[in-house]
């Protein structure tokens, strides 16, 4: 399958403390990636590193390259704007804005230019759509977006997302705060979306990259320990950190 | 042993609760004061001509009671210096707070604080010597003592009041609203402008209002460089007198009981329920944006 990302020799520094440790791997397009590891491995530093939101940390500094299309995306005349529009991301505690459910769904929108309210509307619906919240909300898209409840939050979160018709979706440990029943909801919305977009998922839950993921990397004190088909990694792990933090011995 | 602990409860949570109603007890007890020493004006006066007479002339013959002059000197004053002071107090606050470079930001900080530090007889006696020949010199006027000069000197002592409640209102709001934005591709003027401030809107109102508070309530300044004068300003290049100078300046030279005494503690009692107003106006309107 083609590659939607390919990741040359990472490493990332917060001051002198090093996050990563030159990590090569690439993102399959239209597939679901899980990155597991335990806390502090640099699985999320890694995420941020892909649509720069890492640059906002003060004292940072990236090595190596990240090709999203086979661009660059920090060599120098790349516009970080237009890259976080094209890269997608949903966070670990669901934040919508202290706005409505429309105005949420259409900030994307909105800041890149879009006023005609006809189509604000049509985009805020068909995003709405495709995260599996428009039945719920379609008649209160009025209301504050603070009222949902968690799961649907997060799915709020997430067409907020789709709006901008991103190329590839971010997750940050998307269902750790949300019940079983929420965060299966989630895992569902993530498996139907998978056909449009590739989907880079971190998690603390092996079962959940086992559930969801095709792909998936194990991450250990900021390095890419392995990265392999989800099946195969999980039952026939080559190298024997990972297996180890399979069975338990980690974190 | 168990019984002691109950009791320990019980007595901690009275005198909690006398804390927490003794500062409404004691702003009733003003008001029935104000009220009470006001109400003898109004054997001789009436409400009328004190609500709507144009001549303050406490200690001619026959004296008269209209506020008028005072009403319209105080919000001449008072607005002008919420005009000038909100637009910079917020842009400064957006500024330390989300653009300025954070040792920079701790200097500006600091600076601010000491402003608020400053007597405001110090910041009127900076104003005599100062401002009011500068104001006289600029704008060709008879004097410098005008409403203007005490409107900038009330903006400025309004800032450091709406800066640092504005800015703790700013800093307040969720780091995950700003990520959040920034992945959708937002620059940072977005980020502050479309997701920032409507966030702290309600801080930000506190930090208008608290501000204008400071400017309605103040004194010493404004009898020290506006001039004075009982009459309604036609513009803000007027002298202008304001209620609280008036309370201030008069006092000390009444008798006591006299029409003026009562006369000057109902300017007090039309001062109290203008600030009582504003805030309660202040309340609803934030309640009102919060439910939405």
């Amino acid at each position: 399958m083609a590659d939607k990302i390919r990741v040359r020799g990472l490493s990332v520094y917060y001051g002198e403390l090093q996050a990563l440790r030159r990590v090569t791997t690439s993102i399959a397009d239209r597939a679901v990636t899980a990155l597991i590891g335990p806390s502090g491995c640099g699985k999320t530093t890694f995420l941020r590193s892909l649509n720069r939101l890492i640059d906002l940390i003060p004292n940072t500094r990236v090595e190596g390259q990240i090709f999203l299309d086979d661009v660059d995306v920090y060599s120098p005349g790349v516009d970080v704007v237009d890259l976080r529009r094209r890269v997608g991301m949903v966070f670990q505690t669901p934040n919508p804005f202290p706005k409505s459910i429309f105005d949420n769904v259409a900030y994307g929108p909105r800041i890149h230019g879009l006023s005609n309210q006809r189509r604000l509307e049509e985009v805020v619906e068909q995003s709405l759509r495709r995260a599996a919240l428009w039945d719920e909300v379609k008649d209160k898209l009025r209301h504050s977006a603070l009222d949902l409840s968690g799961g649907q939050q997060q799915r709020l979160v997430i067409a907020r997302a789709l709006a901008v018709e991103p190329d590839v979706l971010l997750m940050d440990e998307p269902t750790s705060a949300l019940d079983p029943i929420s965060a299966g909801r989630i895992e569902e919305l993530i498996t139907e979306l998978k056909a449009e977009y590739p989907i880079v998922i971190v998690t603390h839950n092996m079962q959940q990259a086992a559930r969801i993921a095709d792909w998936t990397g194990f991450f250990l004190h900021g390095e890419l320990v392995e990265f392999a088909e989800t099946e195969r990694l999980f039952t026939a792990p080559k190298e024997p950190r990972t297996e180890a933090y399979l069975t338990g011995r980690y974190g | 042993m168990r019984n002691l602990r109950a009791l320990e409860g019980w007595i901690y949570e009275r005198l909690v609760a006398l804390s927490g109603i003794a500062s409404v007890v004691v702003m009733v007890l003003i008001f029935l004061f104000l009220f009470r020493e006001s109400v003898p004006l109004f054997r001789d006066v009436s409400l009328r001509h004190f609500l709507f007479g144009r001549d303050w002339l406490p200690i001619s013959e026959p004296p008269s009671f209209g506020i008028v002059p005072l009403v319209a000197g105080t919000f001449a004053v008072t607005v002008s210096a919420a005009v000038a002071a909100v637009p910079i107090g917020v842009g400064a606050a957006v500024y330390l707070a989300e653009i300025a470079p954070r040792r920079l930001r701790e200097g500006l900080k600091l600076a601010v604080e000491l402003l608020a530090a400053l007597p405001s007889v110090v910041i009127g006696f900076l104003g005599i010597r100062l401002l009011v020949p500068w104001v006289k010199a600029v704008f060709g006027l008879p004097t410098g003592f005008t409403a203007l000069t005490g409107a900038a000197l009330l903006a400025l002592m309004a800032l450091p009041t709406i800066i640092s409640v504005a800015e703790d209102a700013l800093g307040a709001v969720p780091g995950t609203y700003r990520q959040a934005s920034y992945a959708l591709g937002a620059t940072r003027w977005e980020t502050i402008t479309r997701v920032v401030i409507p966030a702290a809107r309600s801080g930000l109102l506190a930090a208008v209002l608290l501000g204008f508070g400071r400017v309605i309530g103040e004194t010493m300044v404004v009898l020290m460089v506006t001039g004075n004068a009982p009459i309604v300003p036609r513009s803000l290049f007027d002298p202008a007198r304001l209620m609280t100078a008036t309370i201030a300046a008069e006092m000390g030279e009444t008798v006591r009981p006299s029409e003026h005494y009562h006369a000057l503690f109902a300017v007090g009692a039309v001062l109290f329920a203008v600030t009582f107003l504003v805030n309660l106006a202040a309340d609803r309107v934030a309640r009102g944006r919060e439910a939405r």
